[in-house]
């Protein structure tokens, strides 16, 4: 039983990372600046070769002899279980940038904890992603305090990504029996501290760059059990195109 | 007689597909070579998740290993630990300068924000005086820096820990 709600678990990880490299990766070619163009694809291919690393081990897990690339490219929509942040379109600068510093300000802490599971090869997975992630959120922290403080315009427009944001962002720390079945023999962490950590980060960069937390408190979730936004189904017909019209087709 | 000793001295001509001028020896990502029950096991981690490398290192691993005449050999992938900057040997160090790459150095601490830029110098004249471009290169190993002396952009292996 346990095998199968740590399946779920992983798969759940490894769509988070899969479907926001997918996003990041429609920035290739369409940066504001080159160097921008070039930060936002490299993240896009971390998160891309974490989501193989975390593909390869659901697929060990669920002992059907799938690969890591059946597991990306060959399901339906309602069996993709990422958050709905991350399929959230880019938007403008801002909002890209406003999402993945939400998302990375959430593994930072996530995968500090995840590295110390018994589950030695999510463990590792985590230890690599970090050093990763770090950097991801530095750079991210960095322009949204940029341009919060920045002119009236990108204040305004960083402002209005959050307005936009911040009812996805609560779903980042959904817990259901998944995670209260792992949490229960200590495999996984609790993402109840995870989340005091990630608001506190939240804080200090929205301090800095003059921004903040909007009043209202909507909550949107239905990602982790595939129920998803109207966007994802075009988010997937791209991502799955050359799988689904040359089945098992490889570089 | 083949053992691990002779086979790390085999993979000492396999270059890494980016900076040719690297084995991947000099680079660190070799890891563990031993004997499995016939088999020959060589343990490679990635320097990046992403890392497109990886795949054709992998190939190129095996085709050597062939060359050489050692059929039974298996790539087994290893994330822990993590790779680190600090298993590029000194000798990989002096090949990446000469390749007019500059080697990593200390950085400050990821998590402060605006953290002055590591002084990186020039590999081409030597200059301290070198401004970074933008953390992310050409591969996502590298930072873009530009030196104030020579003028000219370079590509800087950024340390990873």
């Amino acid at each position: 039983m346990e095998q199968k709600a740590l399946f779920e678990y992983v798969l759940r990880m490894a769509d988070d990372s899969l479907i926001l490299g997918q996003r990041l990766g429609e920035w290739c070619g369409h940066g504001p600046i080159l160097e921008e163009d070039i930060a936002l694809t490299n993240i896009s291919l971390d998160l891309i070769g974490q989501s193989i690393s975390l593909f390869d081990l659901a697929a060990a897990l669920q002992g059907e002899g799938k690969t890591h690339d059946d597991l990306a490219f060959l399901r339906f929509e309602n069996q993709y279980k990422n958050v709905l942040l991350v399929e959230q379109p880019n938007g403008d600068f801002a909002m890209t940038i406003l999402r993945q510093f939400f998302f990375d300000a959430f593994r930072k802490p996530f995968y500090e904890a995840l590295c110390k599971s018994p589950i030695t090869q999510l463990a590792a997975i985590a230890e690599k992603s970090l050093k990763e992630t770090r950097y991801h959120l530095k750079h991210t922290s960095e322009w949204v305090i940029r341009m919060g403080d920045g002119t009236e315009e990108s204040h305004a427009r960083a402002q209005a990504a959050i307005d936009h944001l911040w009812r996805y962002t609560h779903e980042l720390f959904y817990e259901d029996a998944i995670d209260a079945e792992l949490q229960a023999s200590a495999q996984v962490p609790s993402l109840k501290a995870i989340e005091t950590s990630w608001l506190e980060t939240v804080k200090a960069v929205f301090a800095e760059a003059t921004l903040e937390i909007p009043a209202n408190n909507w909550k949107f979730d239905g990602g982790r059990q595939g129920r998803h936004s109207e966007h994802m189904g075009y988010l997937l017909a791209e991502l799955q195109y050359m799988q689904r019209a040359y089945p098992n087709m490889q570089w | 007689m083949v053992s691990p000793e002779l086979i790390r001295t085999y993979l000492q001509e396999v270059g890494d597909p980016e900076i040719p001028v690297l084995t991947i020896i000099d680079l660190g990502v070799v890891q563990q070579i031993y004997d499995a029950e016939g088999e020959w096991v060589i343990e490679l981690t990635p320097t990046y998740s992403g890392c497109p490398a990886m795949q054709q290192i992998e190939a190129d691993v095996l085709t050597k290993l062939q060359e050489k005449g050692i059929n039974n050999a298996r790539i087994q992938h290893v994330l822990s630990p993590a790779w680190t900057t600090d298993w590029i040997s000194e000798e990989g160090r002096h090949k990446l300068r000469l390749y007019g790459i500059a080697p990593p150095v200390n950085e400050p601490d990821k998590s402060i924000l605006f953290a002055e830029a590591p002084v990186v110098p020039c590999p081409k004249c030597q200059s301290p005086e070198t401004k970074m471009i933008s953390l992310f290169g050409s591969t996502a190993c590298k930072a873009h820096y530009q030196c104030l002396s020579c003028k000219e952009p370079f590509d800087y292996f950024k340390c990873l820990k």
